[in-house]
């Protein structure tokens, strides 16, 4: 039973008696933001949501006035559906999986932030709007053509290599952390990295490779992938550790061959 | 070119973009609602993979088998043909998604790979690492954009189906959904609507599903007249990750992959699991089912798993087993297992791959579901359902990585028949009779009064009182005066839902007034659940009274179903169809016994 390698994870030993949530809140989209504190009693195990969950059933802050259930997205709680993106503690992330002692182990103190996302309008409290995301994923054709849904065989021989090249691309769960610590988007003059990896994605596919054209079409306007500004923000903050930069590169690489090369194809 | 036949689909996990696709790609428009944006739908949780006989590892493996395999899992609850024609059509499903460009794990020659799954002993099950759901999901997700694109598919995300509107010959025109955003109530009118909206996990308040599984939908169409089938069937899963908010799952292909049950030989042994020498551990699932192993059917572990426990030989005394992948090479572990052995250490700390897991069971799956015949149709015209809320493959226990492939093949299968429907079906009077604007009238005034209500109780509270009563009594033993009991508890919770007040005065986006109303219709599903497993009175599959320890095929081989009225459910039962494979013990002490 080898344990080479594995180290084991800091624990918090001394923990407070309450902890603090300290929430950023807005009444509906355009309203003023403002803050409030709400104070639960520590228990271990507690993650960001539970203690959500804990305050949305009785709202009364930390000044003992009855207020609003705060608002925020959850669902599958597996980090894996996405929906349930904030920022906590200064840093974007996922609610489910952000565990109370381990923020408080990185704070030291006694109080967690929670704010929305500030790339995406804000429609109350922690809730956001993302369907621009899906709209860039229109904008670079992230699918595979298909001749119809009927029986036609397997798909093309693939290599394990290239498959799980794939699927560490495929893993993007359209979170929009990346999004919000890219210091190039928002106000809609960059499609961002999650829509450039989803269309290397595809690109890389023997029958997506078909239509490929089509994807970089997507990526080479004044929004493309020229917008990118190298910062490499993205990659630090992807929750699924999508390898975005490497499919920016790429991706570019790709476009830049298309431009180069492209018209002796007209 | 519109052909003029709209469909509406409530749901937009697998079964519900398998049915908008082919909709779509047949050129008919759809409606597709979700609670959520579709890719985020509880499908991403699907972590092990994907069956179908494609035998490639030249074990014999075939359709028949797979079709032996789930109605013996099931034992022997389930219609045997259209469980027969999902097997058939499984192999084409699986390379129907190679093609879409799932990244599935590949052999050395470039084919899909396959590992082992609960309840079998071939390579039947196709994975992408081990978060398979997640890129069915959005593989399907990527051609259902490809179609809204196109025009041929309206999405309504942030859209909860409120009510069916049914016109005098109850025949389903359409429904009425609410807005989440702004409690807007808007009638889709729809030639036929097709439910695809997943279990209802969250009745038993902890669960392995997301919190967005709360069987409103189904309930409501139940409330409507649908007939409600086999609803004491709820799987519960051996190996959950016990947690303050959910039970997170650990997938079943840890032991699919070799992972193995344990507990240590001497009770309330102190050391630390690395440290207990192989000789004092007790292996209990291998020890009792040397054929199968660690590898039973989910119902035989989790009832294992639940009696170790209880006779006190959990670890440290607790509800808890070990789940140990430790004897494999960590970098396959990676390789197969990977994000699953990420959630584990995201939110317990241990890593997987060198300190044993601690696991429980938890609840995971509704075998029940509407009533279906074997085209996808409910009893309702117009009203088709597939997936987790069709009651139809599965009988009494659902085999892993069946689930994906019945959310498929059930949106594969209602899509025709919902168009055929469609085609036929006598039109545009419904329009113009006003029945859905009284029907969205309706709707606003239960809205309006549950904004109004003030009697002081706390709907959260009492969704942890229904959880708590559900887990205890209606999950893995059951007994006849604890079920009674908790059919008293949820009218007692039923009369105080009457009396609760929505704490949140800013309407907007508010989660409160869409919560009152799914509760209420959980508790009305949570009674058909659980006086369905009262009156059951035999031991099958999931359903397990130890004052009935027997399966009892004389009186019980048939599919319960509930309908109705307002004062209880009303019962009746139905016979199975079994002409494909007759009826036999399962036991899985020895190798499977025998069939054909």
């Amino acid at each position: 039973m080898s344990t080479n390698g594995h180290t084991e994870k800091k624990r918090l030993t001394d923990p407070p008696a309450t902890v603090k949530f300290r929430i950023q809140r807005r009444e509906k989209e355009g309203a003023s933001a403002y803050w409030e504190t709400f104070e639960i009693k520590y228990r271990r195990n507690l993650n960001v949501i539970s203690a959500l969950m804990e305050i949305r059933k009785e709202p009364v802050t930390v000044d003992g006035k009855r207020t609003t259930p705060p608002v925020w997205d959850m669902s599958c709680l597996e980090q894996v559906c996405g929906i349930c993106t904030m920022v906590i503690d200064g840093r974007v992330r996922q609610s489910c999986s952000a565990l109370v002692d381990d923020l408080l182990l990185a704070s030291g103190g006694d109080t967690i932030s929670l704010q929305p996302m500030s790339k995406f309008p804000n429609v109350r409290d922690l809730k956001v709007d993302r369907s621009q995301m899906f709209e860039h994923l229109k904008q670079v054709h992230a699918w595979i053509e298909l001749d119809g849904s009927h029986a036609l065989g397997p798909g093309p021989h693939v290599s394990n290599e290239l498959a799980q090249e794939r699927y560490a691309l495929s893993r993007c769960m359209t979170c929009g952390c990346c999004l919000e610590a890219c210091p190039q988007y928002g106000d809609g003059n960059y499609i961002g990295p999650q829509a450039i990896a989803q269309a290397r994605l595809f690109n890389m596919h023997p029958v997506g490779q078909i239509t490929k054209e089509e994807r970089l079409d997507g990526l080479m306007g004044d929004d493309g992938i020229t917008a990118c500004g190298n910062a490499q923000n993205c990659v630090k903050a992807c929750p699924m550790s999508v390898p975005l930069t490497k499919a920016i590169y790429e991706t570019n690489r790709d476009i830049t061959v298309d431009a180069l090369f492209g018209w002796l194809k007209k | 070119m519109s052909s003029g036949i709209k469909i509406a689909i409530v749901g937009g996990g697998l079964a519900g973009l398998a049915a908008a696709m082919k909709i779509a790609e047949a050129g008919h428009d759809v409606d597709l609602i979700s609670v959520v944006p579709v890719k985020r739908s509880h499908s991403v949780c699907a972590q092990g993979g994907i069956n179908g006989a494609v035998n490639t590892k030249g074990e014999g493996d075939s359709p028949a088998k797979h079709l032996d395999d789930t109605v013996y899992g099931g034992d022997f609850l389930a219609n045997q043909p259209p469980v027969k024609r999902m097997c058939d059509m499984a192999p084409e499903i699986i390379y129907l998604f190679d093609r879409m460009g799932v990244p599935f794990s590949r052999t050395q020659e470039g084919l899909l790979d396959f590992r082992r799954f609960g309840g079998t002993l071939h390579h039947r099950t196709a994975f992408a690492g081990a978060s398979t759901g997640q890129q069915l999901l959005y593989a399907l997700d990527e051609q259902v954009r490809k179609w809204e694109s196109a025009g041929k598919v309206n999405k309504y995300e942030g859209w909860e189906m409120l009510s069916l509107v049914l016109d005098d010959a109850q025949v389903c025109r359409g429904l009425i959904a609410m807005n989440l955003q702004t409690l807007e109530l808007k009638a889709f009118a729809a030639d036929a609507v097709i439910m695809a909206t997943g279990g209802p996990g969250l009745i038993f308040g902890k669960s392995t599903n997301s919190m967005t599984c709360t069987g409103s939908a189904t309930s409501i169409c139940y409330q409507q007249g649908a007939k409600y089938a086999n609803g004491e069937f709820i799987q519960v899963h051996p190996t959950s990750i016990p947690g303050e908010d959910k039970l997170r799952l650990m997938s079943e292909s840890a032991r699919g992959e070799g992972g193995r049950v344990w507990v240590p030989k001497a009770d309330g042994d102190a050391r630390r699991p690395q440290d207990i020498p192989e000789s004092e551990r007790w292996y209990f699932l291998e020890e009792k089912y040397p054929a199968y192993g660690n590898l039973v059917p989910r119902d035989i572990a989790t009832r294992e798993i639940f009696q170790v426990c209880l006779e006190g030989h959990g670890v440290g005394g607790e509800n808890q087993v070990y789940l140990d992948l430790t004897h494999i090479d960590p970098e396959t572990l990676t390789r197969k297992l990977g994000a699953i052995l990420e959630i584990y250490e995201m939110f317990v700390g241990d890593d997987p791959r060198f300190v044993p897991m601690r696991i429980f069971p938890g609840v995971h799956y509704s075998m029940g579901g509407l009533w279906v015949d074997f085209e996808q149709r409910t009893n309702i015209p117009g009203l088709f359902a597939a997936g987790e809320c069709d009651y139809s493959i599965h009988g009494a226990n659902r085999l892993g990585a069946n689930s994906l492939v019945s959310c498929v093949y059930g949106g594969f299968t209602a899509a025709p028949s919902a168009i055929e429907y469609a085609k036929n079906v006598e039109r545009g009077a419904s329009e113009v009779n006003g029945i859905h604007d009284a029907e969205l009238k309706r709707q606003q005034e239960l809205n309006d009064a549950v904004i109004k209500s003030e009697g002081g109780e706390n709907q959260y509270q009492i969704h942890e009182e229904l959880g708590k009563w559900m887990t205890d009594n209606v999950t893995v033993v059951r007994y006849n005066d604890r079920l009674k009991a908790t059919d008293e508890k949820i009218l007692e919770l039923q009369d105080r839902m009457k009396r609760i007040s929505i704490n949140d005065s800013n309407l907007w986006a508010t989660q409160a007034v869409p919560h009152a109303r799914q509760l209420s219709n959980m508790l009305e599903l949570a009674r058909v659940i659980t006086l369905g497993a009262l009156n059951r009175n035999e031991s099958r599959g999931a359903h397990y009274k130890p004052d009935f320890p027997d399966r009892d095929d004389e009186n019980f081989m048939k599919t319960t179903i509930a309908e109705y009225s307002a004062e209880s459910p009303v019962f009746s039962y139905e016979a199975v169809d079994v002409s494909l494979v007759e009826p036999r013990k399962r036991d899985y002490s020895s190798g499977k016994s025998k069939s054909h």
